[in-house]
């Protein structure tokens, strides 16, 4: 089926079209970029209505062209979630960058060069395949923070290409042995020949420390913050919207079908890294004077919680990992959004400046304080079926060691609310008396991610439903040790 | 059949709490009805709810239900949020439904003029909503998601005029501290779902007897904790008085009459597990016994009419959490409803107080309201004679049960509560006194409010009145036991009573503190400031986590992981440092850099896969 292709081109087509019409005008290469990623979403709406999200088996539905070498394409549970994602937060990034004037055609051809790749991620059922696109997503990031971003941009960019490259580095050497022990490059028949493979477990390892980079666990998580405070809004939004995400899905998707046996000594790592992760992410969160990088620590927390969900190694973990993924990739879009729109206004993010934002820009300080409700885990919003999955299956797998996780929980209430009380409440500062609050337009990128956050919080089964056979076998597999 | 429409007393209080958040401001002083709907609809499905149980021939069942996948999974069922009512869930939404009723009429006019009030009402609207929900589940896992929603919507609210530093403090410290207690809940469910493998009650409890005794004691304590922080008992009891910085009709609604009774109600739900384990009524009735006297003494020594009425309220669910203790589920049930009767009562009447003396709280700063204020003043008296437990108003009957119960099982920690009644006649009759009689004080014009101010106050009169009559309707209910009165425990309880209101009295002559040198001075500073339990908190955790995250960051963070990352040898810095100055030599060092390593990785890959 030839539509999956277009989930590719149609961003990198638009990508062309923003370059080519910015010479006549930066309006007209906006809106070819929001054009191309409205196309997007239409053309997975239409797959959806194909029954992309009806819920497959983890090989199923095969939809590849043979003419291209390694390019073969595949939406299944595991990647239907995630290209939804990818759909949306494309969307909001373009809508998030109207403002910029530095280069805005080029700056918009990288978003949508950015969304193409990390697409050709999710969709790739080639492990070759997928390796390239893994490593296309570094450039047009590299570059949107080098080019785009604030104060310290070059060594965020530079820090952040040198980390995830070193990790794309180990992932790669997994790649090859896998891909020459077994002889093969097709993901599935990795997965279906994985008994030929001599050192099952250090095919694992090579490729897991790709993606704990990528997710990132602790301790390999200092790009994040500093890429995140360096970039500008639309990067944060991408980065923390998909492609963290992209660590979570290759640890689902590689490294443990490949090697389930190795899961046996795996769990535990997983589930000390995740634990550690979330106290360690929620307390620095806790002491940060940098807005942004409050919401880029609270990352690690919440990526920690996708360890401890696939360290339980049952479906309903993997489910939890799936949910808490999605939702981060939410709601941290929707709170790099918002300090994005309050630093365009005020050209500073240090919390200790602000009070009272409620009074002065209700709108934002209650966009504000949806985010910080969001991402503290209330239920009734996205963040919580992931983390209340993730806790209760850990528990099921680890009893009572677990129980530390739980001080991250209280910790995440204390950092979130704490924003929302140095920031929006409090007797408004003089300094910020004639501040504008947000605008329509402002409001339409917040509006939407308000209202997937909703929707996930309330009915989590839209994945749930797309993605449980998926789950249900990669857990067999698990639990299948070889 | 309007039962089977269980789940419109979650949905309908949704629906208009959207429908007011979105178009309030056009609704104008009509936001206040608008609003009142959705507990107007609680309340009636409630009353129904009550008939068709006592009307039934087998008590204790339930009438209508319903479920819904939640959370699917293929490999099996997956997990369900559903409702279920029967007579305990009848009678919380009654409460519920009736003093939201009333507080949002009382609201309209306490409120007018404010600016936000969509917000409010909105908010009002949605705990409506997640009380019911937390009420009406059939199970741990929507009580979990009601039990959440009700603890932001109370942080919504009392931070309402979050401009004010000490509301916006208060706020974040109530939501904090419940969240302590809510990780109890949340382990208890974790635990359940691996012993039982379902998180509905009526499966739970259908293995309780069945589950090894250790889970037993983990799963009730755990619940407790998660009780404890809800019901503001001690050790996590810390925030309930800095929570009355929020609007005092949402301290009636939530923080006197239902959220903080959740612990109550759900230990009460929960009997037939919680009843099994001897360990954790042994600790219940520890706590609410200790509890209920000391924060009776705070009450005591309070000058701001709020805080007398949050730590009464504290000291009354110590009341209810001894009952517990001691197996008399029925009298701790019977307590919370007649409590949150005399408790909302005297909560809007110091709303109507602190708004007819102009924003004024220190009772020193009050006296002789009775003659300015007669309705505020009559119903006032109403309710504090309930809560004091005089004979024949509400208090008096539960309280004796209580009693009567903890009587029979730890004759020390009924003396302990009989010490509690007589401080809560004490401070009961001094706060009467020094706000309602004697000469005014202040600098005001003292004034009673409009008809939807002593409306509520009435209809809360008539009901902290008479409610005592309920108590064998409310056992009936929950298919439980109402015993007759006890005669040597009601003439004891009603002469510490008068005893008590007689020295409150007495006590209360002189507006004034004793000087802070005197040993009853020293005492009164530390009761007031709640024994000293927030320097505890702050000293014990708060500070140890702040100061912790803050060396993480510099030491762990910075100097440790960080430099390692930045600095695996000078080689990296200088390499990063050539690269920056490449100014336009990006592209390029990428295709050298990317093309160097793949050759050293094939290198690699060929040297470990030479095996095979």
């Amino acid at each position: 089926m030839f539509a999956v292709e277009l989930l590719i081109l149609v961003p990198l087509v638009g990508a062309a079209l923003c370059v080519g019409v910015g010479r006549l005008s930066a309006r007209a290469s906006r809106l070819a970029s929001l054009g191309a990623t409205i196309a997007s979403a239409g053309v997975l709406a239409f797959l959806a209505a194909e029954g992309i999200f009806s819920g497959v088996a983890l090989e199923g539905w095969r939809v590849a062209r043979d003419t291209v070498p390694f390019w073969d394409l595949r939406i299944d549970g595991l990647s239907a979630p995630l290209l939804a994602l990818t759909a949306l937060t494309g969307l909001v990034a373009v809508l998030a960058s109207w403002g910029e004037h530095n280069r805005s055609s080029v700056h918009h051809a990288l978003l949508l060069g950015l969304q193409a790749s990390v697409t050709g991620v999710f969709l790739a059922a080639d492990v070759v395949l997928l390796y390239v696109f893994w490593e296309a997503v570094l450039i047009p990031m590299y570059f949107l923070i080098g080019i785009w971003g604030h104060e310290n941009r070059r060594h965020a960019a530079m820090k952040f290409f040198i980390y995830t490259f070193a990790g794309s580095a180990f992932m790669l050497v997994g790649i090859l042995m896998a891909v020459f022990g077994i002889g093969q490059t097709d993901i599935s028949m990795l997965v279906s020949g994985r008994t030929a493979l001599a050192q099952p477990s250090l095919v694992f390892w090579l490729i897991a420390i790709g993606m704990l980079v990528k997710l990132p666990a602790f301790p390999v998580h200092t790009w994040l913050p500093d890429a995140h405070v360096e970039a500008p809004t639309a990067g944060s939004i991408l980065l923390a919207g998909v492609l963290l995400k992209m660590g979570g899905y290759g640890l689902l998707r590689l490294a443990l079908p490949i090697s389930p046996g190795s899961f046996a000594h795996a769990g535990i790592v997983f589930a000390v890294l995740g634990i550690v992760g979330i106290i360690y992410g929620a307390a620095l969160a806790l002491v940060q004077s940098d807005l942004k990088r409050l919401v880029a620590l609270s990352s690690v927390s919440h990526m920690g919680f996708v360890l401890l969900a696939i360290s339980a190694g049952t479906e309903r973990g993997i489910a939890g990992a799936m949910l808490v993924m999605v939702s981060h990739g939410l709601v941290a879009p929707l709170l790099f959004l918002l300090v994005g729109q309050l630093y365009v206004r005020t050209h500073t993010r240090e919390i200790s400046r602000f009070a009272g934002l409620g009074v002065v820009t209700p709108r934002w300080g209650s966009a504000l304080t949806f985010g910080a409700l969001a991402s503290l885990g209330l239920p009734g919003l996205s963040g919580f079926p992931g983390e209340f999955l993730s806790v209760i299956e850990a528990f099921g797998a680890w009893s009572w060691p677990m129980i530390p996780a739980m001080i991250g929980v209280v910790i995440a209430a204390a950092y979130n609310l704490r924003a929302v009380r140095e920031v929006v409440h409090g007797p408004p500062a003089e300094e910020w008396r004639a501040l504008r609050d947000l605008d329509a337009g402002d409001l339409v990128p917040v509006m939407l991610l308000v209202a997937a956050i909703v929707v996930l919080g309330v009915c989590p089964a839209i994945v749930l439903n797309m993605s449980g056979d998926a789950f249900a076998t990669l857990a067999e597999l698990i639990a299948g040790g070889v | 059949m309007v039962l089977a429409y269980g789940w419109s007393v979650v949905a309908l209080p949704l629906a208009i709490a959207l429908l007011v958040g979105l178009v309030g401001r056009f609704l104008g002083r009509g936001i206040a009805y608008v609003s009142a709907l959705a507990p107007a609809w609680v309340l009636f499905y409630g009353i129904v709810a009550c008939f068709e149980v006592l009307s039934a021939a087998e008590k204790g069942g339930v009438l209508a239900r319903g479920a819904a996948v939640w959370l699917p999974a293929a490999g099996d069922g997956g997990m369900a949020v559903g409702w279920a009512v029967d007579g305990l869930t009848g009678l919380m939404l009654v409460v519920v439904g009736m003093v939201a009723l009333l507080v949002m009429v009382f609201s309209s006019g306490y409120m007018a003029g404010e600016r936000g009030l969509p917000r409010y009402f909105a908010t009002l609207s949605l705990f409506t909503a997640s009380m019911s929900l937390l009420v009406l589940a059939d199970g741990f896992l929507g009580l979990f998601i009601g039990w959440e929603l009700v603890g932001a919507c109370s942080y919504l609210l009392i931070g309402f005029w979050f401009t004010k530093p000490a509301a916006a403090k208060a706020a974040v410290k109530a939501f904090l501290t419940t969240r302590v207690g809510d990780i109890g809940l949340l382990l208890a469910l974790a635990l359940l779902w691996r012993e039982v493998g379902d998180l509905s009650y009526a499966a739970v409890f259908g293995m309780a007897s069945a589950l090894p005794g250790a889970v037993l004691t983990s799963v009730s304590l755990l619940l407790l904790f998660g009780a404890v922080g809800k019901s503001a008992q001690f050790p996590l009891h810390i925030w309930l008085p800095d929570a009355m910085e929020g609007p005092t009709p949402v301290s009636a609604l939530i923080h006197a009459a239902t959220m903080v009774a959740a612990g109550v109600f759900l230990i009460v739900r929960i009997w037939p597990l919680y009843s099994l384990s001897a360990t954790a009524a042994m600790v219940t009735l520890a706590i609410g016994g200790f509890t209920a006297i000391a924060a009776a003494c705070a009450a005591a020594a309070q000058r701001d009419i709020k805080k007398v009425l949050a730590y009464s309220t504290i000291s009354q669910l110590g009341f209810m959490f001894a009952a517990l203790g001691a197996g008399a589920w029925e009298a701790a049930l019977f307590h919370l409803v007649t409590h949150a009767m005399f408790k909302a009562l005297l909560f809007l009447g110091s709303g109507s107080v602190i708004h007819g003396c102009g924003g004024v709280q220190d009772v020193y700063e009050m006296g002789g309201l009775f003659k300015r204020m007669p309705i505020t003043g009559a119903t006032w008296a109403v309710g504090a004679l309930a809560l004091a437990g005089v004979p024949p108003l509400a208090g008096f009957f539960s309280k004796d049960e209580i009693l009567h119960g903890v009587w029979g099982v730890q004759p020390l920690w009924a003396a302990v509560l009989f010490g509690a009644s007589l401080l809560t006649a004490f401070y009961v009759a001094r706060t009467t006194r020094l706000a309602f009689f004697g000469t005014y004080r202040g600098a005001g014009h003292p004034h009673e409010g409009g008809p939807e101010m002593q409306l509520p106050l009435l209809v809360l009169a008539v009901g902290a009145a008479i409610f005592g009559v309920t108590g064998g309707v409310i056992a009936a209910l929950i298919g439980g036991h109402h015993g007759d009165l006890d005669p040597g425990i009601a003439l004891a309880s009603a002469g510490i009573a008068i005893v008590g209101l007689l020295s409150g009295w007495f006590t209360a002559a002189s507006a004034s503190d004793p000087g802070p040198s005197t040993s009853t001075g020293k005492l009164i500073i530390i009761a007031r400031g709640g024994w000293g339990g927030d320097a505890l908190v702050n000293a014990m955790l708060v500070g140890p986590v702040t100061r912790a995250s803050a060396l993480l960051d510099v030491f762990v963070e910075g100097s440790l992981i960080n430099r390692i990352a930045e600095g695996t040898g000078p080689a990296a810095r200088r390499l990063g440092r050539g690269f920056t100055s490449l100014q336009s030599g990006d592209a390029q060092w990428y295709a050298i850099m990317s093309g160097a390593g793949a050759v050293a990785l094939l290198a690699l890959v060929a040297y470990l896969g030479r095996g095979f």
